[in-house]
């Protein structure tokens, strides 16, 4: 919907967009502006996530105490709004650079500000690096719209001694400039005060003139060419003339600016080039920078750098060319440990026991009430269990991301990304896929739920692609049941093999993965290394019920229907009678169905498919799946031998290991995956694929084996 | 822009070496991405560190720290 749009329907409603880079505390901010009332969902027609939240008002909270000169003399408001003004809402634009058209989320941005017309941009700056967020703020100010700026971070920067001139950057900058500190809360009122002012008065920035000889005869030739395209189209003409200015495809082909036109545009510019030597986007961009070079000159006295170079002494340490990798490891250790060791584990049963004694609870009062037996067994171990084993996953998703997010706040995500991403562009990723890579050995899940820190749609379905080979830890059972059956005295060795082979199919599977799908267009890896800063708890804890929350909404479904579905396929006949037992449901009549197709891999037993089957729902059910088919207990004596029974030899044992290692994760995993792919089509293309794979090296193991009498 | 073979980009540098941009190349998208993020011409950096396996970079520049790799550090032409 657009800003227009959503005034009408809200009578006097404003929107303001927060725009700044990434790193620049413009999450934090948002947050702070709009506490709870926050919406997320994707900009229309691509997949860039689109943050909305109604503004709370500052005017009666915490009052600013920066210890810093606000413009202009006027006391803060004292009086509260008008009530018709209560209702503004702020769309949290993506962190970005720039508004070059080369990337999703600078389209996006530039689009909603120059379509939409937001009432008001808030331009989150952070103040301890001015230079280079300073050259987005100059971009915006070409947008036009009122626009005030809010220098972040001033807490930081008092603390190191530096000053800033907000008078003279203020006057310099033709927008009003705000000291804010939005991880403390302060400068905020200030911030709303002049952004309310700004809304109501209509203060548009006045033009700036940023550019001088050759690029200022240049950038005006070409305003006043284009000037009627630009007003037909609604779109200021200083903005266009200074994108068609760096060369901007998209915009003109928006403008449908006629063969000739682009030619006289091509001839402006190719004669400024020769006169300055300089190719044309780099000449805007030196233009800009040099502008903020002298504003800064003009408005900055730095002091001591006390942050800063605390900072740099933990760099030196985390990134060392010695200790950077053992710490690495170390602290990659520690989150795996502490999130699937016996921490983890232990609120994980915790938690499992708690969800079963409700659901014991229940049953035992359905029991009670003497409800009919197939209700209460569809409620019971339908209903009740899909709920269980949605909420079991929760206490190890929470934990993970309160780890990460800690590590991402901090700035040491970045550090990390660093430090891996030579071994992982091998296989066409960089290096912020190494997390979601090791989260996988613990549970695929929170695996692929991690993937989203990467910057770009390719990267993480790139990398959640490779995700599953990573052997997750609910599959250990399923080998430690069939090492001792098969492998007495050799179970380290084979369950290392195991991980290994699944490694190195990640490894293939990347390569061939960048060959045939994923060439080309791979993002280039220009990182910022921000600064290393104390996490706040507000923003960690925000992180995690984000999280939480948005793993119980969008994974419910899935999981909750799954299990639906394979209770009631395991529960009745095909005439839809109560099934005796497994072997005679319909769940019995399918797995007899497709075991012919495992007869070449070694394992066509109608117990070991059924096993596969119930493995899609959770790799936990296999071992169980496998005792209950075979009439034993599973922690028995017996079930080793029964095991023996349904796979006749040690082949056909390593046969369906390697086909468990490789198939589709469970369906916790897959809607994840459908939610972080962004694309229900490629998630399914993905674990089809893997069981494809999965099918083929099972077969080609057993066949070569058999050939070489293994069998 | 092409930088010719025996002049001196971001990637011959060393730790600790401080140069000013010369030239700045690259396609279309890794050329805008290197100017927006103020790998401007006349600029001077610092290349700070190396990563532990040699690839990639970082350098500082503009007042913050910015991580890239050797390939697109070709790209930039320098002067000692």
């Amino acid at each position: 919907m657009s800003a227009n749009q959503e005034r009408e329907k809200t009578g006097m409603s404003y929107v303001f967009a927060l725009a700044g880079n990434q790193n620049s505390g413009k999450t934090t901010l948002f947050n702070q502006l709009t506490g709870s009332n926050q919406h997320v969902g994707n900009w229309p027609g691509v997949t860039v996530e689109q943050k909305t939240g109604t503004m709370i008002h500052h005017h009666h909270g915490k009052q600013a105490h920066i210890g810093l000169p606000s413009f202009g003399s006027r006391k803060p408001d004292t009086q509260t709004l008008p009530k018709e003004y209560t209702d503004v809402k702020i769309v949290d634009l993506p962190g970005i650079y720039s508004l070059s058209p080369y990337s999703m989320e600078e389209i996006v941005s530039r689009n909603f500000i120059v379509m939409d017309k937001p009432d008001v941009v808030i331009n989150c700056v952070d103040a301890t690096n001015l230079e280079r967020n300073l050259y987005l703020t100059l971009q915006l100010l070409e947008l036009g719209r009122p626009t005030v700026v809010a220098l972040n971070m001033m807490d930081e920067v008092r603390h190191r001694g530096d000053t800033i001139d907000l008078v003279k950057m203020e006057q310099t900058l033709g927008v009003p400039v705000v000291a804010i500190s939005a991880r403390k809360g302060e400068g905020l009122d200030e911030l709303v005060r002049r952004a309310m002012e700004l809304a109501d008065q209509k203060i548009y920035p006045r033009r700036l003139d940023i550019c001088d000889g050759a690029a200022h005869k240049a950038l005006h030739a070409i305003r006043h060419l284009i000037e009627p395209q630009a007003v037909a189209a609604g779109i200021r003409p200083r903005y266009v003339a200074t994108k068609l200015f760096e060369g901007d495809e998209p915009l003109m082909e928006q403008l449908q600016l006629t063969p000739e036109t682009r030619h006289i545009v091509d001839e402006i510019l190719t004669a400024m080039e020769k006169e300055l030597g300089m190719e044309r986007a780099a000449v805007m961009a030196d233009t800009r920078y040099r502008y903020i070079e002298k504003l800064l000159a003009d408005c900055v006295t730095q002091g001591a750098d006390v942050q800063g170079s605390a900072s740099d002494r933990i760099d030196s340490v985390l990134t060392h060319r010695v200790l950077a990798i053992p710490v690495f490891l170390l602290m990659m250790l520690m989150v795996f440990y502490i999130t699937f060791g016996p921490l983890g584990s232990f609120l994980a049963d915790e938690f499992s026991a708690l969800v079963q004694a409700g659901i014991d609870l229940v049953a035992a009062a359905l029991l009670n009430w003497g409800v009919a037996d197939w209700v209460r067994d569809l409620l019971v171990n339908g209903v009740l269990t899909g709920v269980g084993s949605v909420l079991s996953f929760m206490p190890t998703i929470l934990i993970l991301f309160l780890l990460l997010s800690i590590l991402e706040d901090s700035g040491y995500m970045a550090r990390a990304a660093f430090l891996m991403d030579k071994p992982l562009r091998k296989i066409g990723l960089n290096g912020r896929a190494f997390i979601p890579m090791m989260m996988g050995f613990g549970c695929t899940v929170p695996a692929v739920m991690s993937a989203r820190s990467m910057n770009t749609q390719r990267d993480r379905r790139f990398t959640i692609m490779l995700t599953p080979f990573m052997s997750c830890g609910a599959k250990v059972p399923i080998y430690a049941l069939f090492t001792r059956a098969f492998f007495g005295g050799n179970q380290v060795l084979v369950m290392s093999a195991l991980y290994l082979i699944g490694v190195l199919m990640a490894v293939l599977a990347g390569l061939l993965l960048k060959r045939f799908a994923f060439h080309g267009d791979a993002s280039p890896f220009l990182m910022e290394l921000p600064k290393y800063r104390l996490p706040t708890a507000r923003n960690v804890l925000r992180q995690l019920w984000d999280k939480g929350s948005d793993f119980l909404r969008r994974a419910f479904t899935v999981i909750f229907l799954a299990t639906l579905v394979v209770w009631f396929l395991q529960s009745f006949t095909f005439s839809f009678k109560p099934a005796p037992d497994v072997q005679s449901s319909m769940l019995g009549s399918i797995a007899g169905l497709i075991a012919p197709l495992f007869i070449p891999a070694g394992f066509g037993s109608i117990e070991a498919s059924t096993a596969v089957l119930t493995g899609i729902m959770a790799k936990e059910s296999v071992v169980s799946t496998l005792a209950v088919l075979s009439g034993v207990d599973a922690q028995s004596a017996e079930m080793l031998s029964a095991i023996r029974g349904v796979f006749p030899s040690t082949l056909s044992a390593v046969s369906f290991l390697l086909f468990i290692l490789l198939y589709m994760p469970c369906v916790a995993a897959f809607a994840a995956m459908r939610r972080e792919m962004e694309s229900g089509r490629v998630a399914f293309f993905t674990v089809l694929s893997q069981t494809g794979v999965a099918w083929l090296v099972a077969t080609a193991v057993y066949q070569v084996g058999r050939l070489l009498g293994l069998g | 822009m092409m930088t010719d073979a025996n002049k001196k980009t971001l990637a011959d540098l060393k730790p600790g070496d401080r140069a000013m941009v010369d030239t700045v190349g690259g396609n279309d998208a890794l050329h805008r991405r290197l100017l927006d993020m103020g790998l401007t011409p006349g600029v001077s950096v610092l290349l700070q560190k190396t990563a532990p396996m040699g690839d990639p970079v970082e350098i500082h520049l503009r007042g913050y720290a910015l991580t890239l790799r050797l390939d697109d550090a070709r790209n930039i032409g320098v002067r000692l």
